[in-house]
């Protein structure tokens, strides 16, 4: 049932869980664990926001992020930043090669011109759900609400930019059994759903599963991939471990 | 890149405001009215919010305006667009050519992480922001600041996904203009960083134009 996870070690596992398709799923993520997410089938996506749990004013900012690494989309070695300067979580492995930072998530509207109205009246728990609603719901579980619903990252979608400036969606970049590691660097509230990505061809409304599997880990070293990035990257690990002390 | 002149005379406007160089600006722009920004010396980086002057809630959401225009950088016939997907600016003029919607605005905090720890005590975009929303009232705070607009700031994606803060393309007197769709509330910091080229290392001031 779950993907085999052989690097890592059965004794560090905290967790294991299936989100299904088109669902909502929420946890804080301990300083001192990682969770990989797993596209088992290849093509899902997995919209996501974060949050410090102890000062939840501070969460994801997608501009600080690109420009501390100087780049647009996020991959092994890349760095969630809170608006505080913070880290809140970190890339330490990545078999996909790209998530993308800039494309928003999917709204009631654009799922039903794109795949038809499916209520839930009608097809049970088959209904057609969205990024946004989806993001309400789970963000509404801790107080939080649409002033909180920033900029996401969608991990597992590919999405690239010409020299115009135009955008693209890169339907070739699905891989079945493709992962990344999200190490917290804060407490972090993780806030994700699994509706499609809003650049997704139009087609049969299928949204992916993945799977997750929470385990305990070390501290970023001195010669981690993070930190070795860019020089950046040493210093807001530096000012997230100042964080707790 | 194509630039787009506007018809309006400054004569003709009913505001007219220069904003000096680290300074803020919060404003209502009613429906209909038009807007200006003009970089009076060049390259000056403005960074700007706006929000539904009836509900803040919904305010410009950088993402959906992106997404929706299939492009990421802001021109002449850009709308900007709400988070819940209405418009509420549309660009109807520009002699500038091109803005950016991803750089966001500088903070002490981020400016520890981009320069150095001891950069903190530089002044930046989010302390403006922070200051005019708390002297404007109606409830505004941190919560509402989201990804911005920098007009006039150039800020390049490669197809490799490598973004840059690069040297303006802006120049003195160059100008961007919009028309209100919605009663918005414009939230501006005129950009005092001095660690990259996003105002050419010499932050200067803006004027601020509207026509009804």
């Amino acid at each position: 049932m779950f993907s085999p996870t052989p690097d890592i070690p059965e004794d560090k596992v905290r967790f294991r869980e299936v989100v299904l398709g088109g669902a909502s799923w929420s946890h804080v993520l301990k300083r001192g664990s990682t969770m990989r997410i797993i596209d088992p089938h290849g093509g899902t996506n997995v919209s996501a926001l974060f949050f410090n749990f102890e000062l939840m004013v501070e969460r994801y900012n997608m501009s600080d992020t690109l420009k501390a690494q100087h780049v647009a989309y996020l991959t092994t070695g890349r760095a969630l930043y809170s608006d505080m300067g913070r880290i809140l979580v970190s890339i330490t492995d990545d078999t996909s090669g790209w998530h993308d930072t800039i494309c928003g998530h999917s709204t009631a509207p654009l799922v039903e011109r794109k795949y038809g109205k499916a209520s839930f009246q009608e097809h049970r728990n088959k209904y057609h759900r969205n990024g946004r609603d989806s993001f309400l719901v789970e963000l509404g579980k801790y107080g939080l609400g649409a002033k909180d619903l920033v900029p996401n990252a969608n991990f597992f979608s590919k999405v690239t930019v010409d020299d115009t400036g135009g955008l693209h969606f890169d339907e070739s970049h699905a891989k079945a059994g493709a992962h990344v590691d999200l190490r917290a660097g804060l407490n972090t509230l993780v806030v994700l759903n699994t509706c499609p990505h809003p650049l997704a061809p139009s087609g049969t409304y299928d949204p992916k599963p993945v799977h997750l599997v929470v385990y305990s880990s070390e501290p970023a070293g001195p010669e981690d991939v993070v930190r070795k990035f860019r020089p950046e990257n040493d210093r807001g690990l530096i000012l997230t471990d100042r964080y707790f002390m | 890149m194509s630039l787009t002149l506007s018809p309006l005379t400054p004569e003709q406007a009913i505001y007219d405001q220069v904003i000096e160089a680290g300074d803020g600006w919060m404003h209502e722009i009613k429906k209909g009215q038009t807007f200006r920004i003009v970089d009076l010396e060049g390259n000056q980086a403005v960074d700007i919010l706006f929000y539904n002057a009836a509900n803040a809630d919904e305010r410009y959401s950088a993402v959906d305006t992106i997404r929706e225009q299939g492009a990421i950088y802001l021109t002449t016939g850009s709308t900007l667009l709400s988070t819940e997907l209405n418009p509420m600016l549309t660009i109807t003029a520009d002699t500038c050519g091109r803005h950016d919607t991803l750089g966001g605005a500088c903070a002490a905090e981020s400016n520890m992480v981009r320069y150095a720890i001891e950069k903190r005590y530089m002044h930046n975009c989010r302390d403006t922001f922070l200051l005019q929303m708390a002297e404007y009232g109606h409830d505004y705070s941190k919560r509402d600041l989201t990804s911005n607009v920098n007009f006039f700031m150039n800020v390049p994606v490669t197809p490799e996904g490598r973004l840059t803060f690069e040297d303006g393309i802006s120049d003195a007197g160059k100008y961007v203009e919009m028309k209100a769709e919605m009663d918005v509330v414009a939230l501006i910091s005129n950009c005092p960083q001095l660690n990259n080229p996003c105002n050419a290392y010499n932050p200067t001031p803006i004027r601020l134009l509207i026509w009804d």
